[in-house]
Parts: structure tokens; sequence; C-alpha cells
């Protein structure tokens, strides 16, 4: 669901943001005669090769986006209604050039309309008609406003470029940490902690904070853009995967027997003994779910803000291990050793729906963040990318040459898998486009095999975690450049981020809303509804709702005798039944219809099919 | 009538057999009566009709005898005198009295009036009473039915409802106690004053005061005057034109159009007498309406008037007038000068030329053809018969024998051909005439008429055979409707089978793609071959066959399948090709048994997943219900099972439910079980106005929330319905707060409160 952007009240600028990326927003006091913020002078002459980071556009740009929003076409409104074009003039006298509402965009507005309107209503009542122009216009008013406040989303992605015929996958870390300004420059860093054995690691909602987990018992977590360490203990057992909870204060950490949580400090908070051997960790933030895959074959909630086991899932498929959350629905995917994919939902003893993958097993699931693509890697070392919208198809499928052991998806619906010790980024044409498989927009050799993977949000960093330690690489283009400041603000203070705790659990979502459909909320539960006018029926003996037997008008002057009135009845009664027979016999065509193009002749090969 | 009640007596006590005997002594009686009064009656008349035979016609005097049985003790009788006894009679003494007429003429008025009827019973009256107050009330309320639903349908309401307008003080009032003090203040007045600028209490400036004095109260009386008295005789003028136009009557038209006519007359006269140029104009216009009715042909008859009246004109002697009106006015309108003559000569003219002009060779032409042909009759003429018969003749034989090669080639000659035939014939003869002017000789008719027919044979023989091309496709036409389908049926078939030759070599290459590919991965090759060619297979095979069997499907399904997983996708070009390094012991193991993996995966996995898939299928599906009971109507026992035909008896088969979610997609299971948690969280039950549910979820499907919405757009759709400021007083509605005028004993309050006081009210009301 699109919400509403915002513009966070009190954040401080981000002074740190990759220049590559985004423009700076302009000031008021700069004029034209700033061109000089570190990145933003355009190609220094250190670049040794042909390529060209985009460059940071003209302090003008956003005029020209507005006449260019100009030439689109626009929603239709109401032209503002001036009595008296001299009472438009104000003491000045002069004319407003541009009379009436902005003109607003009408793609922007679609983003923005949740009544799906292809969906045919039955005849209705003036009255509901009413109430339903009523809720039409609501819509469409809320959701010009919304896309008027667009505007307020002054950051835009950045992208590396290659110059006609260049490879981008060739641009190497070094050669983007060059060009860029010495802010992002320092987001890219490698972490060398050989000793610990291969790292896993998690970026907190915020994207401020980095927790990372070593095999042999390394846990730490640090505000890695300020290189700040909170704390850093040895757990003396195996660390299998670590996550932070709601907010960067607590830390789930998945120990060889049991799940522990920790706080910032570093201190023990519990030990949950009801989840043990947990393999994998998600945490759901709207429902405050952590969800733990275990070696037993569990997957279960547990509710981290009442601190209860919301449930217990036997998924029935052996080790569980692999696992990822689609952040649209919350639904939880789990890959099986025979090659499928399962997707949970606390309130289902069973999958909502499972999909078969792979020929071999699955080793790695990753959903992007608006839900509708899932890209899965098995043992038949393929890479697929499929549509989760309900016809759960490959769209594209590649085979690797070792396969992929982790995938991940960035906020803007980048796409990384984790080949050994290679990591390979693919991008697609948009936002909502799936990542194209066909070229890697992105390469990096790590110094051990990866292990973990995960886009930092809000910033350009992808985080991966490896036998060797860490490395922060840079990928611009990566994440959402417009943070909600009231939802996830990375500059938050302490206080603030208090706040937000307070509203985010009073707006918790009870766990057992979660389902494929995150809008079947806004949805009657039909069954119930018909199961109640049943039994209402049964009680009343009949039906109040049941449309009444036509009844003839009297007539005057002797036309109301009472053969007219039967003959009257009796027509309306034909009509009624000829409109049935109509539409039963236009089904019966509908079908017949459907069933002639499939029905092809058999070929005279069929009997060797077997 | 004593008998009578007697018998009503009786009749309520209810004895039957006294009941049985009472009606005959009741009956007795009265015949007794009657039959003596019968006797005297019969009597009288027989009297009066042998009286009456003489033919004068004597006033029957009613004559009174004491012995008559006419007087009876209960009532008058007038029987005999045959006229009937009034009140007044009564009265009359011997020697009438003038005293008594009064009395009389009381009498008579007594009679005449009528009875005052009985009043209504209390709840007749109450009904009638209340009902009258209910119309009258719910008139009076009908008028708030807006109002009403205007506040129904409002977004918002705000009560109290009177907006208390802020007390404007005017400026004078506020500065009447009011002196100024500071040096700034005093500089202000000062140029106040200066600028003669109104300070405490004049409303007006100088300027604006000298301006409202330039008029007089008089004189602007004066103007208004004069000017409300032109705009009345100006709408009394319109008004007058108006009811003149809507007058109907034809005939005060026609008066007042020849009134017209004739007034315009006598000014061109006294015009021309006077001032002659504008005379001149006069004419110039006239001379323009007739040019303007030349172009029209307004008067000619073709009207929708005049056609009607054309029709009527046969008989009525109105209609024919009124037309040859029209035309003497045309006549009259469109005259001009004219040399009678020439117009004469020119008509003269014409005619001749048209009967030049007539083609007689066309006619005659027709006239060659069989007498009886109606068509060939129809547009001859008496001209032309002269001509025809001459070369008659010549030409009848011929046309004879074509007509007997035609009929010989066609066997079924049809009205098509027919035409063809008789357009040719026309054409043939039409030549045949040219030619025989042209040589103008009868005695090379003969060679002429050989060569000529010769010509026509051969082009009979070419249209013949046009013909018999066309009867042929015909028939072709009718057969290809059987045929063709047959031919579209098997043409199909090659190019069915075109695909799969072409398939060949492709399959292969792909194999050989394969075992390339094999090279590389070693233990790809042994397992991927077969799943491939059968994937192949699949692709041959149509996909869907909506009769095949369930089997065949789920085979198919499974083949499907196979395709879909074994698809060739290729290989992802990296530029880092990942380095095994020496790796961890047990990454290596689970590598090796990875491998293991791969190679004997394969099939088993996508059976497993449609057997699951299976299981799920009939999990779902609703079950039925077998109500049989063994031994039940026939033997039972160890190893006997009940009947087909009882089992099919007692099976109540469930209803199929909806189709599945997964039904066309084979790699996917999607649980069809409902989630009954979070549909305790949905809305289980439609609101008021609507009668669909997919209308109620139109209207929720906009989320109100601040998450999803902006500040504004969140406080609009989070607006309260009423808003009511605290601390006022909110008063029922009145008429005067929705604009109505106020008329206090419509207030909807007072009504509600004591309905009965009301109707009283209106009581009066109708009194009124």
């Amino acid at each position: 669901m699109e919400t509403a952007p915002k513009p966070g009240k009190d954040v401080p600028p981000k002074k740190d943001k990759l220049q590559t990326k985004r423009k700076k927003p302009r000031r008021y006091w700069e004029e034209e005669t700033v061109p000089t913020t570190a990145g933003a002078s355009p190609g220094p002459p250190r670049n040794k090769k042909n390529r060209e980071l985009r460059p940071q556009r003209p302090k003008n740009a956003h005029i020209l986006k507005k006449s260019r929003i100009s030439k689109k076409p626009q929603v239709p409104k109401k032209p503002r209604e001036w009595k008296n074009p001299e009472s438009q003039s104000g003491l000045s006298g002069a004319q407003d050039p541009f009379p009436g509402p902005a003109p607003v965009p009408v793609e922007v507005v679609q983003k923005f309309c949740r009544i799906d309107k292809s969906r045919k209503l039955p005849h209705s009542k003036a009255k509901t008609r009413s109430r339903l122009e009523v809720a039409e216009a609501e819509e469409e008013e809320t959701s010009i406003k919304a896309a008027r406040s667009e505007l307020l989303l002054a950051e835009e992605p950045g992208f590396l470029e290659g110059e006609d015929g260049e490879d981008t996958a060739k641009i190497c870390q070094a050669d983007i940490v060059e060009a860029v300004d010495i802010a992002s420059a320092a987001k890219h860093f490698d972490l060398n902690l050989r000793q610990f054995g291969p790292y896993r690691l998690n970026y907190s909602r915020t994207g401020r904070h980095l927790a990372f987990g070593g095999r042999r018992g390394h846990v730490a977590a640090l505000d890695w853009v300020t290189k700040k360490l909170m704390c850093e203990i040895n757990v003396m057992e195996a660390v299998r995967d670590i996550r932070f909870l709601h907010s960067e204060a607590l830390l789930a950490v998945a120990q060889n027997r049991w799940l522990h949580i920790y706080d910032n400090q570093g201190i023990e908070l519990h030990c949950i003994r009801r989840c043990d051997r947990v393999t994998r960790l998600e945490f759901l933030p709207f429902h405050f779910l952590l969800a733990t895959a275990s070696e037993t074959g569990f997957l279960t909630y547990l509710d981290v803000s009442v601190g209860k086991i919301v449930a217990a899932l036997n998924a029935r498929a052996g080790r569980l291990d692999v696992m990822s959350q689609n952040p649209y629905n919350a639904v939880i995917h789990l890959g099986h050793s025979n090659g499928t994919v399962s997707l949970w939902s606390p309130a289902m003893k069973e999958p909502l729906a499972k999909i078969l993958c792979h020929r071999g097993g699955v080793r790695a699931v990753a959903v992007d963040s608006t839900g509708t693509y899932m890209a899965t890697s098995g043992l038949d070392h393929q890479l697929k990318i499929f549509d989760l919208r309900g016809t759960y198809q490959p769209l594209s499928t590649r085979t690797l040459p070792h396969g992929a052991g982790h995938l991940a998806f960035s906020q803007r619906g980048l796409l990384v898998a984790g080949m050994g010790d290679v990591v390979n980024i693919w991008a697609g044409q948009g936002k909502a486009s799936p990542p194209s498989l066909e070229q890697p927009y992105l390469t990096h050799r790590l110094s051990g095999p990866v292990h973990g993977l995960q886009f930092c949000p809000f910033e350009d960093v992808l985080g991966v975690g490896h036998t060797g330690g860490i490395t922060s690489m840079l990928v611009p283009g990566a994440s959402e450049p417009n943070f909600d400041g009231l939802e996830s603000n990375p500059y938050r203070s302490r206080k603030q981020r208090q706040e937000w705790e307070v509203k985010a659990l009073l707006e918790k979502v009870p766990a057992e809303l979660i389902c494929l459909d995150p809008r079947a909320l806004a949805e009657v539960d039909v069954i119930s509804l018909e199961q109640g006018k049943k039994e209402q029926i049964e009680r009343l003996g009949y039906d109040p709702q049941a449309k009444a037997p036509f009844q003839p008008k009297p007539k005057q002057k002797g036309r109301s005798s009472t053969a007219s009135l039967v003959k009257r009845k009796r027509k309306v009664m034909d009509e009624e039944h000829r409109d049935k027979v109509r539409q039963s016999l236009q089904q019966q065509h509908h079908k017949e219809a459907k069933a002639k193009p499939t029905g092809a002749r058999p070929s005279a090969l069929d009997r060797f099919v077997r | 009538m004593t008998a009578n009640r007697l018998a009503e007596s009786l009749l309520a006590l209810s004895q039957q057999e006294e009941l049985a005997d009472l009606p005959k002594d009741y009956l007795l009686s009265e015949s007794e009566d009657e039959g003596d009064n019968d006797g005297e009656r019969k009597h009288q008349k027989l009297l009066e009709a042998i009286s009456s035979l003489d033919g004068k016609n004597r006033r029957k005097l009613a004559e009174r005898s004491e012995a008559s049985l006419k007087v009876s003790e209960f009532s008058v009788s007038s029987e005999g005198s045959g006229e009937k006894l009034v009140l007044a009679d009564l009265l009359e003494p011997v020697k009438t009295s003038s005293s008594l007429a009064t009395v009389k003429k009381q009498l008579s008025r007594v009679k005449s009036k009528k009875t005052v009827e009985l009043p209504l019973n209390k709840e007749e009256i109450e009904r009638i009473h209340r009902e009258v107050a209910f119309n009258k009330t719910a008139q009076v309320l009908s008028k708030w039915d807006p109002v009403v639903l205007k506040n129904r349908q409002a977004e918002q309401l705000v009560f109290p409802l009177e907006k208390e307008e802020p007390a404007i003080a005017p400026i004078e009032h506020v500065l009447s106690g009011w002196k100024a003090r500071t040096p700034l203040e005093q500089e202000i007045f000062n140029l106040l004053h200066k600028n003669k600028q109104p300070v405490t209490d004049p409303l007006l400036t100088p300027v604006e005061k000298a301006s409202l004095r330039a008029m007089s109260l008089e004189e602007a009386k004066m103007r208004r005057a004069e000017l409300q008295r032109a705009r009345a005789l100006q709408s009394y003028y319109e008004a007058k034109a108006r009811r003149e136009k809507k007058i109907k009557s034809k005939k005060y038209h026609k008066v007042v159009k020849k009134g017209k006519a004739k007034k315009a007359l006598k000014e061109f006269e006294q015009l021309r007498k006077v001032n002659p140029a504008a005379a001149l104009e006069e004419l110039e216009k006239i001379e323009k309406a007739r040019m303007m009715e030349r172009m029209s042909l307004k008067h000619q008859n073709s009207g929708k008037w005049a056609k009607s009246k054309a029709i009527m004109a046969k008989y009525d002697l109105e209609a024919r007038q009124a037309m040859q009106e029209q035309l003497s006015k045309n006549k009259e309108l469109t005259q001009k000068l004219q040399v009678a003559s020439e117009s004469e000569e020119e008509e003269g003219g014409t005619e001749d030329v048209e009967e030049l002009l007539v083609p007689d060779v066309v006619n005659e032409v027709q006239m060659n053809a069989d007498g009886p042909n109606p068509w060939m009759l129809r547009s001859c003429t008496s001209d032309t018969k002269e001509a025809a018969t001459q070369e008659d003749p010549e030409q009848l034989p011929e046309l004879a024998a074509h007509e007997v090669s035609a009929s010989g080639a066609e066997e079924r000659p049809v009205a098509e051909e027919e035409i063809l035939l008789r357009e040719f014939e026309e054409r043939q003869s039409l030549r045949k005439r040219s030619e025989l002017n042209q040589d103008a000789e009868p005695a090379s008719s003969q060679e002429t008429k050989d060569s000529s027919s010769q010509e026509v044979l051969s082009e009979l023989r070419a249209l013949s055979q046009k013909l018999k091309e066309k009867h042929q496709s015909r028939k072709q036409k009718a057969s290809s409707e059987g045929t063709v389908p047959q031919v579209q049926r098997e043409e199909p078939a090659p190019e069915e089978e075109e695909p799969l030759l072409l398939q060949r070599p492709e399959r292969v290459q792909t194999l050989e793609e394969l075992e390339e590919l094999g090279k590389e991965d070693c233990f790809q090759n042994k397992e991927l071959p077969r799943p491939l060619l059968e994937g192949q297979q699949s692709e041959r095979t149509p996909n869907n066959r909506p009769d095949a069997p369930k089997e065949k499907k789920e085979k198919e399904q499974l083949i499907n399948l196979q395709n879909f997983l074994t698809t060739q996708s290729p290989s992802v070009r990296s530029l880092a090709v990942p380095t095994i390094i020496e790796e961890l012991e047990d990454e290596e193991e689970r590598n090796h048994r990875q491998m293991i993996k791969e190679a004997f995966a394969g099939d088993d996995v996508i059976r497993d997943f449609l057997k699951e898939k299976r299981e799920a299928v009939e999990a779902s599906k609703p079950k039925d219900v077998d109500l049989t009971l063994p031994g039940w109507g026939e033997w039972g026992g160890v190893g006997l099972k009940p009947s087909a035909k009882k089992r099919r008896q007692f099976l109540i088969k469930a209803p199929e439910g909806p189709p599945r979610k997964d039904k066309n997609l084979p790699n996917v299971i999607i649980s069809e079980k409902r989630n009954i948690h979070a549909a305790a969280h949905q809305v289980q039950v439609l609101p008021y106005p609507f009668t669909h549910h997919r209308q109620f979820e139109r209207t929720i499907q906009t989320p109100i929330g601040s998450t999803w919405n902006t500040q504004r757009a969140f406080q609009k759709l989070t607006t309260p319905k009423v808003v009511t400021k605290p601390g006022h007083i909110i008063k029922p509605i009145k008429a005067e707060d929705v604009g109505y005028q106020s008329s206090s004993r419509s207030d909807l309050p007072v009504i509600q409160r004591n309905p009965k006081r009301i109707t009283t009210r209106h009581n009066k009301e109708e009194k009124l």
C-alpha cells in the first residue's frame, strides 16, 4: 500500500548522502553561485577509465521538471470560479499568471487510488449511489492531495550509467569510492574479522545501525555511519542468525540451542527456550512478530510486544534454513529441500500456498519490497524470478555457474545474489519492474564466501557478511532516497524513538490478519454474510430482502378487471422467465465458446503420449 | 295489521308449530277482505268504462255514501276519487276563507322542507376531524422534507444552528467617548480634519452629502413617476400585441390583413400624388415581392395545405375556391407584362418536338414481342404502331428462332436470364432498325437480315454460354456449402503436421546443445535428456483437451510441469566467477551431498508435488454422503454388497464447489481454507442502504488513517458528523433558520410537543 509521503518534521538535512545518487536540496540562501559541494564537481580528472557517474542535476532542474509535469495529462479539476477577474488582482493590481490550483499529474494520482473500479457493481438504488459517489469523490480528493504532497519528496535516486558500450559491472568499488564525496566514500568499508568465522548481518529498520554475528559466537552492534560501537560480546556459542527487533535497542540472536535477546549494551534480556535450534530469524515490524525457523522443522511466531508465542507451525518438510519475509503482506516464505517454497501465515496451520520452484532444493529466497516478485535460487544452479500476483509463474530464469547461496532485494528492486565469494547485483528498468537478469549491474569479489546479505535501507549501501568479516559496498540507486520522518527516521533522537515506539505499539496489527491479500480487511466476509442471511430467513420464516412479487397497479375505467390483472401479472412473470432463460442460454454459449478453442483436434501422435 | 304484529311477536317467540299455522290465518283474514274489495273495485271500473263510452270527459266526483267501504277507521281512503288527497284539503272548509291561506302556505312550506339529517355519530366525526387534521399537518410538515434530507446527507452539522453575527458597532459609537491623547493619534486626527473626513458622528463626507443634495426630492420623484408610466404603457402595449397574436380566428386575421393591404394601397395612391419618388420606391418593393414569390413558389399548390385542399377540391366547393384563390394570388404576384402570342406558339412547338422526340424505335421493339406480354404492352403508343406493323413480318420468324435456340440452350430459364435475353433482343432490334434506316432499301433487306441473323446467333451463343457458366457456378456454390468445410477441415491437417516436421531438427539442436552444456556441468547431462524429450512431446501435444480423460490430463500436467522446470535458461555471463578456495570441511561435504542430490533429483520431486496437489484437491472437495444401509430391502451378510442401484439411490452428491484458484497453475498449491481469524475482523453485516457487498466494499476501500493520507486529507476524512459548540444552548430548528418565513403556528417543536392542540387549532383555521 502506498503511503502518503510525509516530510520529517525536524529532520536534519542528510549531509552525508551519496552525492552520486541524488540532488542536494537547494537552500534559499545559496543561489546559482554555489556549484561547489564535494561531489557536485562533475567528473574529476582522476577518472582513468571512460566512465561517468551520473553528474548532479543542474540547479534549475526542478523548474524543468515543473514544466514537464504541466504538459502531462492533468486531473480534470473544476475551473476555479472567479466571479470577478478584477477581484483576483490584489492590491498591486497584478493578476495571478497561474490561476486555479496547481495541476497534478494523473499517473501520480492513480498511484494513490485504491478503489478498484474494474469490478462491476450491481445496480444500486439512488441512496446507495449517492454514498458511492461520495466515497469516490473522497478518494479522488485524498489521492490528489497525496499526489500534491509528493512535491515534498525532494530527493531523487541516482544510478551508475556507463558510457555507450561500457559495462557498469566492470566498475569496481574503488572507482566508485574515488568518484564520490568523502561522506559517501566513508560508507564503503571492510571489517576484517577472520577469527570468528562467517558472519550474518542485519541493518535496523532506519538503516542507521548494523548488527552482525559470527558463526563462532562473535556478536556486535554498531552505528555504522559514525562507526560507533554499541556493544561487542562473545556469546560462547554458535550464532546462526541475528536480527534487530522493532528498534535498534533490542537484538535477537539465534544461538546454537536457544533464541536469546540482547539489548544494545549487550546485556542478555531473554532466553527463549521454546524456540530452540533456530536457524533463521525474520522480524515483522508492523505486527511485532519475530518469526523463527528451526532445525526441527517448526516455524514459530513470537510476539515481542507481549512476549508470547503466537503460533508454532510444523512445516513438515524437515530442516528449515531458508526463510524470508514478504514486506508487502508479512507472509513468511520458506524454502524446502524438495524444491518448493511455502508461504505461511500465523493464522493458518497449513501453508497459504506452495510453489514448486526448483528441481533440487531451494537455497535462497527473497521477496521485493512491493511484494510483487520473488527471487529463488536452488541446487539446480538456477535463479528464478517469480510473479507473486496470483500466478506464481517464473518471469525470468537464469542458470548461474555455481548457483546463488544468498539473495536479497533492495528497496528499489535491485537484486543481489551471493555466489561463493562473488556478489552480483541486477537492476530493473524502473521501480516496479523485475530485475532483468541479462547483465549484472555491479559485481564485487570478496575475501571469502558470502554468508549474509542485506541492503541498507535509505542508504545506497549493501552489507555483505562473509568468512573474512563484513564488507559494506556502495550500490548507487539501491534504496529509497526519501524516508518517512515519522516512520523510520535515521536521524531520530532518543525521545523521538520512544515516541515512535509508543505509536507503533498502538498501531500494532494483529497477527491473525496476515494473509496473502493485505487488503482483505477492506472486504466483506461474504460467507458469514450469506450464512447470517440464511439464518435470518430461517428465523423469520420469510426473506425480508426478497423482491416483492409483482402487484399490478389498480387502473381506472374498468381496466382493472380480474382478468386483466392476471394478464398483467402473467406478462411480467413471463418476461422474468424469459430473462432467466436468456441468461442461462448465454452462459451455455459462453461455455461452449470457451470449450471450443481449447478443444484442438487430436493429433495422430497423441497415442504415443504416455 | 294486528295479525301481522301478532305474527311478528310470535315469530320472536319462535314457536315452530304456531308459525306454521299463523300465516294461514293471516292469509285467510286478508283474502276475505280483499275478495270483497276486489269485487267492488271491478264493479266501479266497469261503471267508469261505461260512462266514459259516451265520449265526454266527465269530471269524476267523489261520491260519498255512508255505506261505502271506502271509509275506514284507520285511514282516509281516497279510493275511487282518482286524485290524491292533499293535506291542505283537510283544512278547506266548504267555503274558502282567506284567513286560512296563510296557514296553507305554511303547511306547504313545511312539506317542501327536507328533514334535517341525523348528526353523525361521535366516532365518525372524530375520524373525519383526525383525517383533516392529519392532512393539514402533513402538508405543513412536508415543507421540512428537503431540510431533513439535506441535513441527513450533510457531511457535517454544526450546532447551534443560528449563527451569532458578531455585532459590529459602528465606528462612530466607538469613537464617541474617545479622545485623541497620544501625539500620534492627534496627528492622525489632524490629518482627518484636514481632509474633511468624518471623525466622530457623521456617516458621510461633505462631498458625498453634496452629491446627495444635487437632485431635489420632488424632481427625483417626478422623474421616477415618468419612468414608471412609460414602463407601464410599454407593458400594456406588449400585452395587447401578445393577446392579438394569440387569436386563432382565421377570419379575423384575414380581415386584418385585408384592412392592412387596403390601407397600404391607399397610402400608395396618396404617395403617388404627393411624392412620386417615394412611390417609386414602393413600386420597387412590390417588384421585389414578385421576385420573391417567383423564387419561393409559395402559392403554387405545392404546400401541405394546398395538397390537402387539392384532395378535397373535387367534392368541396370552398376548397376549390380556396385553391383558385391561391393560384390567382400567385398569378397576381408573379404577373408581369408578357406577350401572350409568343407563349402560345411555344406551346405548340413543344408538342411537336415531343412528338418528334418520342423514340418510336423503342416502342416498336416492344411491340415485336408476343402480344400478351404486359411489360411490353405497357409503354407502347399509338403513334409507333404503324411503323411496327410494317416491320413485324420480317422480325418475327427470327425472334422465334432465337427463342427456340435460347430455350434449347437453357433448360430452366430463370427470370434473370429472361431479362438478359430481352435486353439482348432490344439491342439487336435497335441495331436492326438503324441498319434499316441506313439502307432504306427494302430490296437489300434479305442480305442484311442474313448477316444480322448470323451476328445475332453468335451473340446468342456467347450469351447462352455465359448463362450456363452462371448456372454451373450457382450449382457449385450450392454444393460447396457441403464441400468447403470438408476442405477446410482437411487443410489444417497439413499445417499441423508441418510444425512437427519443422520441430525435428530443432529438437536435435537442443539435444546437441544439451550435450554441450553437459560437458560443462558433468552431473547435469545424466538426468536432463529424458525430461527434455518429454517436454518436447508435451509441446507437440495440444495442451488441454476438454473431453480427454482425467488421467491423461494429469499426465499432461505432469509433463507440463517437467517442461516448466526443465526449460533451458541461458546461463549468466558474469565477470567474476567465484573461486572455490579451500572451504571448511563440512561445507565441502555439503557440496558433495548437493551434487548427489542434484544427480538423483528430478522426476520424484515433481511426482511428489503432483501427488501432494492431488491429495490437497481431494481433501478440499466436498464429500458425497452415502446413506445406503446394507441388508435393507435385500439380502445382506458377509461378502454381499448393496446393489449398485441402491447405492446410486442413496448417494447424496455434494454440490460442486467453485473452481480452485490453482486449477490452471500446475506448479502451485493454493490453500482453499478460509482464514477464520482474519474473517473475525471483517465486516459481516451489510449496513443499511447497501444491497450488495461489493457496493459497501467500495466505500471502505480508501484508508482514512493518517498513515496513508496527508494531514489535511486525514482531518477531512475524520471530521465528526456533528459539531456542537460548548456552552451554547442547542435550540430546536426553526423555520427562520432554514430560510422559511416565520409562521409561529407551523413550528416543528410545538407540533411534536402537543399534537392535540394542533388539531384544535387547525379546526379553528378551518372555520376561519
